[in-house]
């Protein structure tokens, strides 16, 4: 993909979340956001997702603008931090869904069961996402997310409502969809597994993009103070 | 479980026993002899109940779903509407809307079929309520639930008909079937314009019988087979619900 921004702003009431923010991150395959809370980085992934209007400026995704429209968001898929899954539907009936719906796939049924056997759900495919643990739920949820082959997949903290076991278990299968060679933007806290699998990593803080350069570099010698003196703190430990 | 059965066991036979013995006091075996003859007018004003709440349900559910989607509207006009609408006639009693609607708008517009003016009469009254059931129960559904819809690119009425319909009748399903219980209870007003149900024809026993008491006592029976069925349903879809979250 290639994704830049120009001049971005977003504001809730009185509080400026994005805050004129430019920047061209390129020809890339993967790009995480990382930073302090409320700098900035679920709210970007909003406005790149269509899910939320910015107030000035533009996103360029491919060459085309990013609008916040139904269009638009067909072309993309989400994985929430909460895993959103429809909770009166079975894994299968939520992959299903945005299939036949909105996509019309013909042979829609066959494309979500490999879906699901893919990341090992098959077995799972008739049950409600009730009777789901943490880590199947957003395994559901990304099968969801693929199974439409959207251009980009957008993911806002998939493991930050899941204990350690089950975010390896996730961990891994956003791995498997970069060897596979998926485009993503992925909002993250894990910086261990942003510096693995990012080709780039955008520093965000007070609604600005403070830097953002190739994942090895920005770990090993950020140019800002602000960058060193967050990941010293969050790698503390 | 066992003993709770054992209790409204009892507790019922000695209510029945308590009503038995009140009635044979207080009625005649000559009463209740003249009342049997008329047995065909119960039966027909029965029937009569039946039909003009079964068709009151039906259109009550369309009223209460246009005034409940009305009222989450995006323009104001129609959302004000529908908030005057439903509380004029949560406000008024039912009595005063008969009173009101058929001798007062339907006489004006000339709709003098009273079987059709009670059913329009009821499933307003009814509709107004259950526009305030299903409103809650749209808004049970979750915000993340609207979001993930619009994120997997689903329109308003897809998200509606996939997503909040499946979900919000779980929660209204039981308080709906006690709407309905009402519903049925409040059809026996619309005797004062002389549609042919229950109340109005008991009404009739009992003004050629001259047995009050013994033409009364089958009208509330007659309720009760429709009504009773109707809340041990509703009660049962209540903990079926509980079990489920």
């Amino acid at each position: 993909m290639r994704l830049s921004l120009h001049a971005l702003t977003k504001s809730f009431g009185a509080h400026r979340v994005i805050d004129d923010m430019s920047a061209d991150f390129g020809e890339l395959r993967t790009l995480a956001l990382i930073g302090p809370s409320g700098g900035g980085k679920s709210t970007l992934l909003r406005i790149i997702a269509g899910l939320t209007a910015a107030d000035g400026g533009a996103v360029q995704l491919d060459g085309e603008r990013v609008t916040c429209t139904r269009e638009h968001r067909q072309h993309l898929s989400v994985v929430f931090q909460a895993f959103n899954l429809f909770p009166h539907l079975s894994a299968l009936e939520n992959l299903l869904l945005p299939l036949v719906q909105v996509h019309r796939v013909p042979d829609a049924e066959a494309r979500a069961m490999a879906a699901l056997d893919r990341f090992r759900l098959a077995d799972h495919a008739h049950k409600r996402p009730a009777e789901l643990s943490g880590g199947q739920k957003q395994r559901v949820a990304i099968a969801r997310a693929i199974v439409i082959q959207p251009r980009v997949l957008l993911f806002d903290e998939p493991t930050s409502a899941l204990d350690p076991e089950m975010t390896a278990e996730v961990l891994d299968v956003i791995e498997e969809l970069k060897a596979e060679g998926r485009d993503f933007v992925l909002v993250t806290h894990q910086m261990g597994f942003a510096r693995r699998v990012a080709d780039r990593v955008a520093f965000l803080a007070d609604g600005r993009i403070v830097e953002h350069a190739p994942a090895e570099q920005l770990f090993a010698q950020s140019a800002s103070a602000q960058c060193r003196e967050f990941l010293a703190r969050v790698l503390r430990y | 479980m066992k003993a709770r059965g054992a209790g409204v066991a009892g507790a019922a036979l000695v209510f029945g026993f308590v009503v038995y013995a009140a009635l044979w006091r207080l009625t005649t075996r000559g009463g209740w002899e003249s009342v049997a003859g008329y047995w065909r007018l119960f039966w027909n004003g029965w029937l009569g109940t039946l039909g003009l709440a079964s068709a009151a349900l039906v259109v009550s559910v369309v009223i209460g779903l246009v005034l409940a989607l009305g009222r989450r509207a995006r323009w104001l006009p129609v959302r004000a509407l529908c908030t005057v609408h439903v509380e004029l006639i949560r406000g008024t009693p039912l009595l005063t809307q008969i009173l009101i609607l058929y001798f007062g708008v339907f006489h004006l517009v000339g709709l003098e079929n009273r079987v059709l003016a009670s059913v329009l009469i009821l499933s307003n009254f009814a509709g107004a309520y259950l526009s305030e059931i299903i409103r809650a129960g749209i808004e049970s559904v979750g915000a993340s639930q609207l979001e993930s819809a619009r994120a997997i690119g689903l329109s308003t009425a897809q998200t509606y008909r996939f997503v909040i319909f499946p979900q919000a009748l779980r929660q209204v399903l039981p308080p709906l079937a006690g709407q309905f219980a009402s519903l049925i209870k409040d059809s026996s007003l619309l005797s004062i314009i002389g549609v042919e149900e229950l109340t109005q024809n008991g009404q009739q026993v009992a003004s050629v019988s001259f047995s009050t008491l013994e033409s009364y006592v089958p009208l509330a029976l007659g309720y009760l087979v429709l009504t009773l069925p109707i809340s041990l349903w509703s009660r049962w879809l209540e903990s079926r619900a509980h079990f489920e979250t």
